[in-house]
């Protein structure tokens, strides 16, 4: 057996054995609801019917019930697309980039990790679809040759790089997620007694028998798929990035977007990992399984990328200087200057300042702040979507077409109402879903279970 | 007698496997072993050889890629030439690079759903699939052995008492 050493912190509490993780995994599942999941069901159900309301209203209507203009023509939509494909790289980063270099922490947190990245790409496949105006020719994305002719779809065109990239990301995080579900689904079908739930987790338990050939299956397509998410999860901010970096408006036309974007995203992504997960082990009583050093090793992967952010800004700004391009150097200075200085401030103060409070152990292992910081990030890192999109376009080649970019009740209440379906979403599998991986908890607890690890030291010195 | 089977529990994995190690060495075919989570190290203890869904995923993934590169060989070459800049595309080489990234994609949607959909149909798990592990608890706790007498020489009874002997907490044949 792997025997891990001793200085290594515990990654499981208490004293548990096989059948208790089981038991602590369905408790949620089995028992009922509290009164803070219907209140947060509530009012997430509340703001996701009025983002549908407003959507439905956009989709009748037409994009002009948002605030662009014929000089920003992307706005909070593009914003916030890119902002929720960021926070969906957490996961699958996670899932698969952790299990290659087979970091155990993984293991508390990834279901539920990459559930969030499920939903959160979801969430963000909604604003290309309505901000194409008319969606119900949504098709024309996919290469049918166009009006069923031979014109195809522009496949040197970053934006389709990108129909490609998020719906295959979108579809093998999903199968990922659901290969490891498998045997949690049947631990629960094997475990309750009313009628209709059993009926309902053998039905998504897929038969599931846990024989040694099926195992041995499911550690080789599990690892095999992380191989392949690995270099997806960076391909998908990659090419996100690049329907900016391929264009030639100042402020975008930048070779150091991929990088910079996908590390903003791994930041942000863990950012909202951070605020979902803190709540969640609170009320769930997770505290055993996603511990102190769960958070802490997470503020750690916050530090690290916040900082590859904070050198992407200055090098942006230094090469604005630097190359001698004229348009590019008043982008750079409009931005911190500009009419949008507040913008751009917020977004250096929350995504480059403020994460180095936590090269303190303190504050790192402080849940109260961790979550303070969390939400923190989240903002400023709509803030950087923000800057780029809008500070960019506002101020045109022309001076006569500069204009400023004011949402619309329309564009708030479709960025509200995607959160709102996106806590729906997440609320409905905190209570349904199995939220760690019980099963392959139970591979690390005789390595990382406390009191595994206090028994084999004991051991060792008598 | 011949038809029954035996099914030996045990309540922690090593046990199972030093059990297994000890009844193999002695020429006993172990059947199969269902269990809550994999057990590392049971595959060649009781004969299962490695699965070969990589290479089957390597295979789905060239189709992939396959495809993509001649699919935008023809739509964007062949079929219907665009002009986007002046940018050359008379042949393929001249246009590859822009098709890197869609070639990539398309080569790990096939690679990971062809693979999860080989992983579905060897496993035979599908939705609606009554499972097969003799009881509730080896999704929980439990570790069973799943022994067939008439794969073996030796008597029933000494089957029986070499589990017992080595760990098994309760055996049942049926």
């Amino acid at each position: 057996m792997h025997q891990e050493a001793a200085i290594r912190e515990p990654l499981i509490l208490g004293e548990k054995t096989y059948g208790q993780i089981t038991e602590d995994v369905m408790q949620p599942v089995v028992g009922k609801a509290n009164r803070s999941w219907w209140i947060a069901f509530g009012i997430s159900a509340v703001m996701a019917l009025w983002g549908i309301g407003c959507i439905l209203y956009l989709l009748g209507t037409g994009v002009g019930t948002w605030g662009l203009n014929k000089t920003v023509g992307w706005a909070w939509d593009i914003t916030n697309f890119v902002w929720w494909v960021g926070i969906g790289h957490a996961g699958t980063l996670i899932s698969a980039v952790l299990l290659l270099f087979r970091q155990k922490w993984r293991m508390a947190i990834n279901r539920s990790a990459e559930a969030m990245t499920i939903f959160a790409v979801m969430m963000a496949a909604v604003w290309p679809g309505i901000h194409m105006g008319r969606i119900w020719l949504a098709y024309f994305v996919f290469p049918l040759p166009n009006q069923f002719g031979s014109l195809w779809v522009n496949f040197n065109s970053p934006l389709l790089w990108d129909v490609f990239a998020i719906s295959t990301y979108f579809s093998v995080s999903l199968v990922f997620w659901y290969i490891g579900l498998i045997p949690d689904f049947a631990t629960i079908r094997d475990k309750v007694t009313q009628t209709v739930p059993k009926k309902v987790y053998s039905l998504l338990s897929f038969g599931w028998t846990g024989n040694a050939k099926a195992w041995n299956r499911f550690e080789e397509i599990s690892l095999v798929l992380a191989g392949l998410a690995t270099p997806l999860v960076f391909s998908v901010h990659s090419i996100v990035s690049m329907d900016f970096a391929t264009s030639v408006i100042p402020g975008w036309h930048t070779t150091i977007f991929p990088p910079y974007f996908v590390s903003g995203a791994v930041f942000s992504g863990f950012a909202m990992v951070q605020t979902l997960l803190i709540i969640m082990r609170k009320v769930m009583h997770l505290e055993n399984y996603i511990t102190i050093k769960h958070i802490e090793y997470m503020n750690i992967v916050i530090i690290v990328t916040g900082s590859i952010v904070g050198v992407a800004y200055l090098t942006e700004l230094f090469i604005s200087w630097y190359s001698g391009v004229e348009y590019e150097s008043y982008a750079f200075l409009n931005r911190a200057t500009g009419p949008y200085w507040w913008s751009y401030w917020a977004m250096m103060t929350c995504n480059v300042i403020s994460p180095q409070v936590f090269w303190f152990k303190k504050l790192r292992t402080n849940i109260m702040f961790t979550f303070f910081m969390s939400i923190i990030v989240n903002i400023g890192m709509w803030f950087e979507r923000f800057v780029i999109i809008v500070t960019s376009l506002h101020r045109d080649y022309l001076p006569s077409s500069w204009t400023m970019f004011h949402p619309t009740y329309v564009d708030i209440g479709c960025f509200i109402g995607t959160i709102g379906i996106f806590f729906v979403l997440f609320l409905l599998f905190a209570r349904f879903f199995p939220v760690l991986p019980l099963n392959e908890l139970k591979t690390i607890l005789k390595s990382s279970g406390e009191q595994y690890k206090k028994n084999s030291e004991d051991a060792t010195q008598h | 007698m011949a038809d029954k089977i035996i099914y030996a529990t045990f309540d922690d994995d090593m046990v199972l496997l030093e059990s297994a190690k000890k009844l193999t060495a002695k020429g006993v075919h172990i059947r199969d072993v269902f269990s809550p989570f994999p057990i590392h190290g049971i595959d060649p203890v009781i004969g299962i050889k490695h699965t070969r869904l990589a290479i089957c995923g390597f295979i789905y993934g060239l189709i992939g890629l396959t495809l993509a590169v001649s699919g935008m060989y023809y739509f964007m070459i062949v079929d219907w030439p665009m002009n986007i800049g002046g940018k050359p595309n008379d042949f393929l080489y001249q246009n590859i690079p822009a098709f890197i990234p869609i070639s990539f994609e398309f080569t790990v949607l096939l690679a990971a759903h062809g693979m999860a959909l080989t992983f579905f149909l060897r496993n035979w798990t599908l939705p609606g699939i009554k499972p097969r592990n003799p009881y509730p608890y080896t999704t929980d706790d439990k570790f069973v052995m799943e022994i067939h007498p008439s794969d073996n020489e030796i008597s029933t009874d000494e089957l029986m008492s070499d589990l017992q002997s080595t760990g098994s907490i309760a055996i049942e044949e049926r």
